[in-house]
């Protein structure tokens, strides 16, 4: 690989050279380094910032740092009660020595596992901008039917992202402009034709911290994935959602997707059509019709759109049961 | 677990190198230090065909070497082209190795690989193995020299006066062999003298084959190979790793290590080719066969011919008068399929057992009893009597302890909450083979007997039989005696392959040991070379029944395997606690065929698209709930002095389609096309 510098970052305003990347968890970053997708000329090793620690909002939400392990992220107390959908996303993915690794700020920051760009020697517009883009007409499978483009129908592969668009968790990054706070939905571009840059993010901006306000019906709460094999595998379709249901009609609910786009998908449109209506399964069919409208699937992957329909029905069918 | 006298074998006595391994302290290929060693990368070719013009290494990096053909010593040529590396322009596939750079890290290495710039003129490729591809062609033999095309009677004519027929085609594509442990190599020369650490399934073979490339005489060529981490077939014979680590010691007169990484393991090691089946099977209302056909369609490279055998098991599992097995071939610009477990066998069962579940819903049968119904007296094709075949007791003692009787014959009836569940059930044969090895065994003064013979331990037990086999032949507890095998200069042994291992080099240790006691010598070798060849070799086969129960998410189409159970009948077994563990990894693996496997291919590129072990799925823990292998007690005197039948690869041949079959029970869908994938069933389910 690459050779590369190393050092620790000691404070928050250390800055970050030109080539250099932070470095935390490195379940990803090493990973695309040894396989040459990833060049950076320095790491800058961001564990020993203090970011660690998980703690209450004056207005009743969460506060996570960025450096907290996703292990630990999902075990907590407050988050299993208050945002069961994170708790179980998290556990969902990847496996327990992983998890372990992984951070909260990383996970969001994690590419896309899209085979072309994970491999140095393949045409691909993110990893080689302007060498075009061989999943259109290759393996998509797994790929994008919102959101995509014709440059990249990359994916975003984080379950625990998808869980914080629904919760509409808020990321609070700093840097050289200085510190700003980002809704998780606008975190991630969509690639239109400069796919190479995953998120909104300047260089030498690193998320600091990852804030959920206060939403108490997303007790009620939950996560559902879909994948190829019983574990340690990336989702081919989810659905993260929190319900508010009251004699028998929805009050409130939140929806995103995930595995369906570049990035985790908020579904809005359906959110907007079911608040008011019946808390019944043609309701819950209807509004994942209206928000799938929009998808544009290719040839192996339009299978998407069932899966996404029969998810979303299932979770938010199984949460207003549990009003009963 | 102390073995006492007599009858060391049969007894559950646990892996001899167990402690070794699991405490880290047993030693791979590449675990051996070595003095100013230097590590090799292999530079892989970024296209299926074309021409390799000019390699321009970055002097910026730190290479020790760049071996490319225009610079590489020349190679003898042997039967495997794949072994003359870095000796043509000419490129036969995506990933051919066409250059080795060689530097003092791994890490500068594999860099300068990264930067290393290839002048290349690429050529038109064809990548997709089809049905009508104009080169099909029939092979002379299928491997390893069955005849490619048999027929008795009149199959057309059976077929079109059935009362009930099946013509299904099934599909299986590119599955690769991952061994844990990746080929590995480090070869250092001493003088004119080669020694190879090097993970293979076959010492005596690696010597002798690489010796030939480096013109020397296998003695002259020393191979050590203590512990490997899983072979699947992939390490069945000198793979392009052992002569690049060769090539690059002589040029640079280092040691030089050369590791196979992941993802080079799915184009230069060999892999199962994809294959196209179709079956017609014809039958009386009664169930009765009247004809059989199967022909299977699989792929080759230009560089070799490997024509896999997969309508062979065809040729003996059910009796009909009317037959024809065939086989097709084409050449194709990828990579060279070669051995992996059940060559032959794993996919061709997918195809004859799944359509022997389409009979059995179309007859309105029950599959068990279509089964024991068409069950053959003699070989089928030669009339050749069975040393022993216990199928129809497989099925029956099998469904007993499964509990298939009161089983609903009709698919899509049983639901749990979201879950569609079905039971499926499909046979299981492999040849029993024995191939000549030699043994030594030696009276030492210390009242022990040490045993020697190059035979290679995948990690499947081979060490511990051996030595319970030697200590029966002895006549003395397994504890007096110390086995020796992983290495070339030991007595000749077989391939570890075909399921032939423990018969071949445990009967090679009989025959040492009882020598030693008859001859009253303090040491006896034992050739079996003239007995294996007088043996028959039709009428040899262990057989197996694979049940398994699917569940089947109505939400999302996911399969999940709720229990596999498989009952054997594969002669005697010699050790229950390593037998068990081979006839579980098989059905595994047999799962993974089913469900996960898949190398993925994109035409535009000729190229399997995924090609590390996050892209290419293999069952994880939590996709194997219930499993468990049993067998029945089976003697046959016929075969070799332990009676024993190969158990290596059985468990994967049959399990895919009891799994298939069991979705097909749970969702009333047929898929056709493995793996069977939740977009499969989604619409369905």
């Amino acid at each position: 690989m690459k050779t590369f510098d190393y050092r620790t970052a000691t404070a928050l305003d250390d800055g970050l050279e030109p080539g250099a990347v932070f470095l935390a968890g490195g379940t990803n970053l090493v990973d695309l380094m040894k396989l040459g997708v990833a060049t950076p000329d320095m790491l800058v090793d961001v564990n020993r910032l203090p970011l660690g620690e998980v703690t209450e909002t004056p207005d009743g939400g969460l506060r996570i740092g960025a450096a907290v392990r996703n292990s630990d992220l999902a075990a907590d107390p407050r988050v299993r009660s208050a945002y069961p959908v994170l708790s179980q996303a998290l556990l969902a993915g990847a496996s327990g020595q992983l998890r372990n690794m992984a951070t909260t700020g990383g996970n969001l920051l994690q590419r896309t596992r899209c085979p072309y760009f994970m491999d140095a020697s393949k045409p691909c517009n993110k990893h080689a901008p302007g060498s075009g883009c061989p999943a259109r007409d290759g393996d998509h499978r797994n790929l994008a039917i919102l959101g995509g483009s014709q440059a990249c129908i990359a994916t975003h592969p984080s379950d625990m992202a998808v869980a914080l668009a629904a919760l509409g968790a808020v990321v609070h990054v700093d840097g050289p402009a200085g510190p700003r706070s980002i809704a998780v939905t606008d975190l991630h571009r969509l690639p239109g034709d400069t796919p190479e840059r995953d998120t909104v993010l300047e260089h030498g901006e690193l998320i600091t911290a990852v804030e959920l306000p206060a939403l108490p019906f997303a007790a009620r709460s939950a996560y559902r994935k879909a994948r190829d094999r019983a574990s340690y595998a990336f989702a081919v379709g989810s659905v993260a959602a929190a319900l508010d249901v009251a004699d028998g009609e929805v009050r409130d609910v939140r929806l995103a997707f995930g595995a369906v786009a570049p990035k985790p998908w908020r579904a809005f449109t359906a959110e907007q059509q079911l608040r008011g209506r019946p808390a019944t399964k043609e309701e819950f069919l209807a509004a994942a019709d209206a928000e799938l409208a929009g998808a544009q699937p290719l040839r192996d992957n339009a299978y998407k759109i069932s899966l996404l329909r029969n998810l979303t029905a299932a979770v938010l069918a199984r949460l207003a049961e549990e009003v009963r | 677990m102390t073995a006492t006298m007599p009858g060391a074998v049969g007894a559950p006595l646990a892996r001899l190198e167990g402690p070794e391994k699991v405490s880290g302290t047993a030693r791979y290929a590449a675990e051996y230090p070595q003095d100013d060693v230097a590590y090799g990368w292999v530079v892989q070719s970024p296209v299926p065909c074309g021409r390799l013009d000019a390699v321009l290494a970055d002097p910026l990096a730190d290479a020790v070497a760049v071996l490319w053909h225009g610079n590489a010593p020349q190679l003898t040529a042997v039967e495997d082209p794949e072994l003359a590396v870095l000796q043509s322009a000419r490129i036969s596939y995506r990933g051919q190795p066409v250059a080795l750079v060689v530097a003092d890290t791994l890490e500068a290495a594999r860099r300068a690989a990264q930067v290393l710039q290839l002048d290349i003129t690429a050529e038109e490729h064809d990548a997709v193995l089809r049905t009508d591809h104009p080169d099909l062609y029939a092979p002379e033999t299928v491997n390893p020299g069955y005849p490619t095309e048999t027929t008795a009677g009149d199959v057309e004519a059976a077929l079109a006066t059935a009362p009930v027929s099946v013509d299904v085609t099934y599909r299986t594509p590119a599955l690769h062999n991952n061994p844990m442990e990746p080929h590995a190599t480090i070869a250092r020369w001493d003088g004119d003298d080669l020694v190879l650490h090097d993970s293979n399934q076959h010492p005596s073979g690696v010597a002798a084959t690489v010796g030939e490339v480096f013109g020397l005489p296998p003695e002259r060529v020393h191979v050590i190979t203590e512990h490997v981490g899983g072979g699947f077939g992939s390490k069945g014979t000198a793979r392009p790793n052992a002569v690049l680590a060769a090539l690059a010691a002589k040029v640079t007169g280092r040691p030089v290590k050369v590791v196979l990484p992941r993802q080079a393991m799915f184009s230069v090691v060999g892999h199962r080719t994809p294959t196209v089946q179709r079956l017609r099977l014809g039958a009386e209302a009664d169930g009765t066969l009247t004809a059989i056909e199967h022909v299977a369609y699989s792929q080759t490279s230009r560089l070799y011919e490997f024509a896999e055998q997969t309508a062979v098991t065809t040729r003996h599992m059910y009796a009909a008068p009317n037959r024809r097995t065939a086989h097709q071939l084409v050449r194709l610009d990828m990579p060279t399929p070669r051995w992996m477990r059940a060559p032959g066998e794993a996919p061709g069962m997918l195809g004859l057992e799944c359509a022997m579940d389409e009979l059995a819903a179309e007859l309105g049968m029950d599959p068990i009893e279509l089964r024991i119904r068409n069950e053959p007296a003699v070989e089928p094709e030669g009339g050749t009597p069975f040393t022993s075949r216990h199928y129809v007791e497989c099925l029956r003692a099998g469904a007993e302890r499964f509990g298939w009787s009161g089983r609903d014959p009709r698919p899509r009836q049983r639901r749990e909450g979201d879950w569609w569940i079905g039971t499926g059930v499909a046979g299981a044969s492999y040849p029993t083979m024995a191939q000549p090895s030699t043994a030594r065994v030696r009276a030492l003064d210390d009242g022990t007997f040490e045993v020697a013979i190059g035979a290679a331990d995948l990690g499947t037990g081979a060490r511990t039989i051996l030595t319970q086999i030697a200590a029966d032949a002895l006549e003395v507890p397994a504890e007096r005696v110390r086995i020796r095998i992983g290495d070339s200069t030991l007595p000749k042994a077989s391939v570890a392959g075909g399921s032939s291992g423990s018969a071949s080099w445990g009967w090679a240790v009989t025959g040492a040991c009882r020598e030693l006691r008859s001859s009253g010598q303090s040491e006896a070798t034992f050739d079996t070379t003239e007995q294996v060849q007088q043996q028959e070799t039709e009428g040899r086969h262990a057989f197996g029944a694979h049940f398994a129960e699917v569940r089947v998410d109505a939400v999302t189409g996911e399969v999940r395997v709720s229990r596999m159970f498989g009952m054997f009948a594969a002669g005697r077994i010699l050790n229950p606690r390593t037998a068990r563990s081979q006839f579980l990894g098989g059905m595994i693996m047999g799962m993974g065929m089913a469900l996960h496997e898949e190398g993925v291919l994109n035409p535009a590129m000729g190229a399997w698209v995924n090609h590390d072990l996050a892209g290419y799925h293999i069952p994880a823990h939590a996709d194997v709930e219930q499993i468990d292998a049993a067998w029945l007690d089976e003697t046959d005197d016929q075969i070799n002095p332990m009676g024993s039948k190969g158990i290596g690869e059985i468990g994967i041949v049959g399990s895919p389609a009891a799994i298939v079959n069991a979705v097909w029970h749970a969702t009333g869908v047929r898929v056709r096309d493995l793996p069977v994938r939740l977009d499969k069933l989604l619409g369905s389910a």
